[in-house]
């Protein structure tokens, strides 16, 4: 009997990032299509960024995952394209950085507010930050730094 | 040449440009300046490595001869490699290593803009996901060769020095020879000229800005792309980038 393709996903909805736990890699938009071939269930996913050292950890941890749920073939499959955008981060996944300390992408180029004492009032100290993902900003308010998710 | 000869010496020209660029800017690592200009320059190299695994993966699928894109970093000698001259010269000081990431970055941006409406999908993709990482390449290294261009008498005298050794290896990105041109002809590449155009107004811009001063003598040295003939730097940094493989053949971990 082979598991519900919403069961397989709930299941996701629990593997985390690997540099940031508090959220998913279904919140991330990691993971875009899960389908069974015959017994072989198959997961693509996709790189955030093409160097991000991560990506094979996520691809380790879903198989790892699904494997403790009793599913004995899986296959990753990458995805190159779509390319993956900030835009497919869910809003629960926007919600938790936010609370977790780090801003989430907006459009603007960065961050609407500090995540830590909410002033509008920020600045950059680097487009680039401790993963590939982020940037380094600091709050003018609090004069806290803090990180904020890069919009691509 | 075939069609697919020239696709897969085209890959390896995308592939090495990153792999080589990568690599030198990987140099710096623990050695910058100052912590966030580590941090950003190791970023950079990690998005080059990124990309070049997606364009010397599929080079490796196009040749068919089983090459995966490791083997093709790894295993290959300096006359196999099709990188330009540019991205293989030394970083010198942190001025001219942001010089020379500004020369490529600008040439990159608009050839990867370029590629990503390419007929050929496997790199329209490749060229798609990694537009996104060099238009954060560009803004820096525009933003960082500006400040320091128009910053203290030093340093704008490093970035002037840095645009003197480094312009005669503009040139040799914006030639088109046969591989280009049967690329061209079948909708997978752009036509150079095009982005030579493009290229300019943006150095022009930000130069002006710089308060820098573009050479006037337009000599450019080629032989890097085509294979012809790499400048002796290319050598040292494989016996680097390549020792593990060199004295461990096959190891793995």
């Amino acid at each position: 009997m082979q598991a519900a393709l919403p069961e397989i996903w709930q299941w996701l909805e629990d593997v985390p990032d690997p540099e940031i736990p508090v959220i998913s890699v279904v919140d991330l938009g990691i993971v875009r299509d899960v389908a069974w071939h015959d017994a072989v269930l198959e997961v693509t996913v996709t790189p955030t960024y093409s160097g991000c050292p991560a990506t094979r950890v996520i691809s380790m941890d879903i198989e790892t995952a699904l494997r403790d749920r009793g599913i004995e073939e899986v296959a990753i499959k990458t995805q190159v394209a779509p390319a993956w955008t900030t835009d497919w981060l869910s809003d629960k996944g926007r919600a938790k950085l936010t609370e977790y300390g780090i801003a989430p992408p907006s459009p603007a180029g960065g961050p609407d507010a500090c995540p830590r004492c909410g002033s509008a009032q920020v600045e950059r100290i680097s487009q680039f930050g401790s993963t590939p993902c982020k940037a380094q900003w600091r709050c003018q308010s609090c004069l806290e730094p803090f990180d904020y998710f890069k919009c691509i | 040449m075939t069609d697919q000869d020239a696709l897969f010496e085209y890959l390896l020209r995308l592939g090495d440009n990153t792999l080589i660029l990568g690599h030198r800017v990987s140099e710096w690592c623990g050695h910058a300046p100052v912590l966030e200009e580590d941090i950003a320059l190791a970023n950079t190299a990690l998005d080059l490595i990124g990309q070049t695994q997606m364009w010397l993966g599929l080079a490796g699928e196009v040749e068919g001869q089983g090459r995966t894109a490791d083997d093709l970093a790894m295993l290959r000698d300096v006359w196999d490699f099709r990188n330009v001259l540019l991205v293989e010269q030394p970083n010198g000081d942190f001025g001219q290593t942001i010089l020379r990431q500004f020369l490529f970055d600008a040439f990159h941006f608009d050839l990867l803009t370029a590629l990503s409406r390419s007929r050929n999908d496997q790199i329209a993709g490749i060229a798609t996901k990694s537009l996104k990482e060099v238009t954060y390449h560009l803004e820096r290294s525009s933003e960082t060769v500006i400040g320091l261009g128009d910053g203290t008498d030093e340093s704008h005298r490093r970035m002037q020095s840095a645009l003197d050794l480094l312009w005669p290896y503009v040139g040799e990105m914006f030639v088109a020879d046969d591989v280009d041109k049967a690329l061209q002809a079948q909708g997978i590449a752009p036509d150079l000229t095009l982005l030579r155009q493009s290229f300019d107004a943006r150095i022009a811009d930000v130069m002006s800005e710089a308060t820098l001063t573009l050479p006037e003598n337009s000599f450019a040295h080629a032989g890097g792309k085509t294979g012809f003939r790499h400048s002796e730097h290319l050598g040292h940094l494989l016996t680097q980038m390549q020792w593990l493989q060199r004295a461990y053949p096959g190891a793995t971990w």
